[in-house]
């Protein structure tokens, strides 16, 4: 599905990511984890196209995309969620989840401002979609609040919706269990699931140990920059390595 | 049994249509009609104020200076499609409008070209220019965009008043020919505002229609988190420009309005003072507000009229009222009208609602 080929990122001196090769399967649920400032989000913002890479090959399903702008790369299906959330905050709830159908419709500026009759068809067929992609992560009540008056918790919910939105076939999500409570956190897990479910290849970066090794197939361990190990979660519990350089700390 | 755990009522096992929505979906789509009825209303009773006003304001005088209203409104209006919705700066706009008077004002006064056309060639024109100076100016971010649309305004002011052959220099262009409608010449106070206030009434229905649609939420994404909006697949490079050229255009059309209506320009209208002022209509009537912008362009424009004595410190005054309304009322004034109409439900329900309560 995708594919990393040797990528590094520098940020002037600093390689914030060297030589990281990797595969992800299709359909699974793959966890990224590693101590803070290992490389996670800089990883997800070089494949989502925000980063320009410094060397190696980003492959998504055998072709090329390395340097593809992000808003390309979302129209290919890779869509991602942030760890700091990143909403429309002065949109509602609905509209922001509307504006992730924006590349699933059509009508452009004369359309619009025409209000011409698929422009209307269009406009509601956005809607009802856009409602059942809230209610598929349980935030029906709150469509009409400002995406800004939410609390994190459902936050973090209506950035997965809108990723949906898009129908991606990669998903990445950037610590979606950070600041949510255990209950919260258990209710992520059966949402992610479902979201595999439907057919949809997940990326997981995360602290929460428990929640990886409860719901990924696959993991892999960055620290420093580096790729350190890969593999089930079982293998990675075993990792001496791993246990010395990342699990041993914590 | 993980199930029950799960957010979400429908839980649906079909994830893009479950069945168990269908109801409430319905009533949504009732409410939604609710939504768009009340704004073809408003639109609707703002239409009938329209056209009922040169009843009320007879004196010829008044009506004067509504049919500038109507210009500045479509300016504003144009303005507030980049600034307030997509976010983006521009202190260079007044030259755009400067730029489909003078196109106008030259085909017509010194061509012989019909006015329509000549209006259809300025907003093409200047609509062109815009999107080809968009793509690198729109590049730019904050400040550097307020600067380099600055320039692009000033280097506009100056081509007017160095091309003397074409524009007659600082001294202006006259003789620009009214415009006609088979046997109708527009050549009145009474008759412009009709003529005028048809645009301006136009441009708030497409200006209305835009926002409410999915490029005028991409717009507000953009303006939101310009990141998050390039990860959604919006293409925020190109639709800034497409809004930049658009806003240009409308400004153009207002122009050669302006231009018919004055039968006279002179570059002193299209300077970098108009450009705040334009900008302050945009701020005071509200960000992102259509029906607000209309409200700014009115109040800047009569403004001026009732302080007649303050004439040559106006650049000051709209200096004031732009920190004053970013400072106490950043929403603009149709930000108070929520607040107002519930000061005044909140009136009418006080004796009910106490007792509810208890
Ligand atoms: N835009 C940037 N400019 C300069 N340095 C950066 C930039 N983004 C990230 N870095 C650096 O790259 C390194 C990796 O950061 P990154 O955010 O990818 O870590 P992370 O694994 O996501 O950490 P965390 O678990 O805290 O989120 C850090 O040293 C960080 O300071
Ligand atoms: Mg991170």
């Amino acid at each position: 599905m995708l594919r990393l080929d040797r990528v590094s990122k520098r940020f002037g001196g600093l390689l914030a990511l060297e030589d990281v090769s990797f595969r992800i399967s299709e359909g699974a649920i793959t966890g990224i984890i590693g101590p803070n400032g290992a490389g996670k989000t800089t990883l997800f913002n070089i494949i989502t196209g925000l980063y320009d890479i410094s060397d190696g090959d980003v492959f998504l399903s055998d072709a090329r995309i390395t340097g593809l702008p992000a808003e390309k790369l979302a129209v290919k299906g890779i869509v991602r969620t942030f760890q700091n959330l990143e909403l429309f905050g002065n949109m509602t709830v609905l509209e922001n989840v509307m504006a992730g159908l924006h590349t699933r419709s059509r009508c452009g500026m004369v359309a619009c401002a025409l209000k011409l009759p698929w422009q209307i068809a269009e406009e509601r067929r956005i809607r009802e979609e856009a409602l059942q992609w809230l209610d598929f992560v349980g935030l029906s009540d709150d469509a009409r609040l400002k995406a800004s008056e939410l609390p994190f918790g459902k936050g973090r919910l209506l950035e997965i919706a809108r990723a949906m939105a898009l129908k991606p076939k990669l998903l990445l999500m950037d610590e979606p269990a950070a600041g949510l409570n255990s209950r919260e956190t258990l209710e992520l897990a059966g949402l992610i699931r479902r979201i595999r479910e439907s057919g949809i290849t997940v990326v997981l970066v995360e602290h929460d140990m428990e929640l990886v090794m409860d719901i990924c197939e696959q993991i892999v361990v960055m620290n420093l920059g580096r790729k350190l190990a890969e593999g089930t979660p079982r293998e990675i519990q075993e990792n001496p390595e791993v246990i010395a350089a990342y699990l041993g700390e914590g | 049994m993980a199930e029950g755990r799960m957010r979400g009522s429908a839980a649906p096992n079909n994830l893009y249509f479950p069945l168990t929505l269908t109801l409430s979906l319905r009533e949504r789509e009732f409410s939604r009609q609710y939504h768009l009825k009340r704004e073809l209303l408003k639109f609707a009773i703002f239409t009938i104020l329209v056209l009922l006003l040169p009843l009320a304001a007879k004196e010829g005088y008044i009506l004067n200076v509504l049919v500038f209203v109507g210009i500045h409104s479509i300016l504003a209006i144009a303005l507030n499609l980049l600034l307030g919705y997509a976010g983006q700066i521009s202190l260079g706009h007044a030259g755009f409008f400067g730029l489909g008077a003078y196109i106008s004002g030259v085909l017509t006064a010194t061509h012989g070209q019909n006015p329509w056309l000549a209006m259809c060639y300025a907003a093409g024109a200047v609509g062109i220019l815009a999107f080809v100076i968009g793509f690198p100016i729109l590049k730019l971010k904050g400040h550097y965009l307020a600067m380099a649309t600055l320039g692009l305004g000033i280097i506009i002011y100056i081509l007017f008043n160095e091309t003397v052959d074409l524009t007659g220099g600082p001294s202006g262009l006259s003789g620009i020919p009214n415009l006609t409608l088979g046997t109708l010449t527009f050549d009145n106070d009474l008759k412009n505002y009709y003529l005028v206030w048809t645009f301006t009434l136009v441009a708030i229905l497409l200006a209305v229609n835009l926002a409410n649609s999915r490029i005028g939420r991409a717009l507000r994404a953009i303006h939101d988190s310009e990141t998050a909006a390039r990860l959604m697949g919006i293409n925020a490079r190109f639709l800034k420009v497409q809004v930049f050229a658009l806003s240009a255009l409308l400004c153009s059309v207002a122009g050669s309005l302006y231009a018919h209506v004055m039968t006279f320009v002179a570059p002193a209208s299209f300077g970098f003072n108009f450009s705040v002022e334009l900008v302050t209509m945009v701020i005071i009537g509200g960000l992102g507000s259509i029906y607000g912008s209309v409200l700014g362009a009115a109040i800047l424009t009569l403004l001026p009229e009732l302080l007649r004595a303050f004439q040559d410190y106006d650049i000051i005054i709209y200096g004031l009222i732009l920190i004053l309304m970013t400072m106490f009322l950043p929403g603009g004034l149709v930000s108070m009208a929520p607040v107002f109409m519930s000061l005044l439900r909140g009136r009418r329900k006080q004796p009910g609602g106490a007792h509810a309560e208890a």
